[in-house]
């Protein structure tokens, strides 16, 4: 794999909404009003339910995971839940190449990373460091 | 809407502990699979994650969690974890309760983000354990929702051989 400084890597898009939410729900036991009822949602100041943000941070190693592949490492992620993740909207991961260096058998990457729905507003801005194989690095 | 929801009580309690040391039961393969379709549907998720086969020909040498897998879900090592029904007030909801003191009046409770430092990967046997919560801080900010009371937590939580797995540090929101 080539790493580069403003790299984007390849994104992890999900549709937004109750066939996320719930499968979420079942396993993280997280059933909480706002998640599954939009009078709740709407009762919190927002348009309607809205999708969990430890599905988000699911969705953040998910795109790094697809980048780093099997035998990578996801050494730190922190974001922030800006913006309501709402139903019907494609939820997109993103990350880009802020940083990297040569450490012994790794290289250590930084990103930026974040959600955004397709319309481009960032609802869970935040950072990543990942170490890769160095047998799997091009330089 | 007050000027501030942080009593001189509740600064008191930066800094302290709260909450119990508790453990997962040991994990299960399933539940690794389970949260694993549940993350990537309506993909098929990694093979890491489900595949015993493929996964003893990688370096993890068989099936691992995925990073931000919760072994804490449902059932722990003291018995059934029965979740808040969220209904009325959350008013006991933060962490002020846990030491006697009184909470702010907010109605509202947001998961304001994380901050996750990772250790040893979790895998299907393993058993984790959390450490107490220590209070970090208090902070406040006005948004369109009004005016928002951040508290900042960190937990770390270990495996049987008492390796790091992650230090979590939280960011809830009340308002």
């Amino acid at each position: 794999m080539q790493i580069e400084i403003g790299q984007e890597i390849p994104t992890f898009e999900r549709m937004a909404g109750f066939h996320a939410w719930n499968r979420f729900a079942a396993v993280n036991d997280e059933f909480v009003p706002i998640h599954m009822d939009d009078d709740a949602g709407r009762r919190a100041g927002n348009p309607g339910a809205f999708g969990m943000g430890s599905l988000q941070f699911s969705y953040l190693h998910a795109v790094l995971r697809q980048w780093i592949g099997d035998d990578g490492r996801i050494m730190e992620v922190a974001c922030q839940f800006r913006a309501p993740n709402l139903r019907g909207l494609t939820t997109i991961a993103r990350g880009k190449v802020v940083g990297f260096r040569d450490e012994g058998n790794e290289i250590i990457v930084d990103l930026q990373v974040w959600t955004e729905t397709e319309e481009g507003t960032v609802m869970a801005p935040g950072s990543a460091t990942v170490s890769v194989p160095k047998s799997a690095y091009v330089p | 809407m007050p000027k501030s929801w942080i009593s001189d009580d509740m600064r008191a309690l930066v800094g302290r502990t709260f909450g119990s040391r508790r453990s997962s039961a040991p994990i299960s393969l399933s539940d690794v699979r389970k949260w694993a379709i549940a993350i990537y549907y309506p993909e098929v998720p990694p093979r890491l994650f489900w595949d015993e086969e493929y996964a003893a020909t990688t370096s993890h040498g068989g099936v691992v969690a995925p990073e931000e897998f919760n072994p804490f879900a449902w059932f722990t090592a003291e018995g059934p974890v029965m979740a808040p029904t969220w209904e009325g007030p959350i008013r006991d909801s933060g962490p002020e309760s846990a030491f006697g003191v009184k909470g702010p009046d907010t109605t509202f409770i947001l998961n304001g983000g994380m901050e996750v430092s990772y250790g040893v990967r979790m895998k299907p046997g393993d058993v984790i354990t959390s450490s107490e919560t220590t209070l970090l801080d208090y902070q406040e900010r006005q948004s369109r929702l009004g005016l928002m009371l951040i508290t900042r937590s960190e937990t770390t939580w270990t495996n049987q051989n008492d390796q790091m797995v992650k230090v979590t540090r939280g960011i809830g929101i009340r308002y």
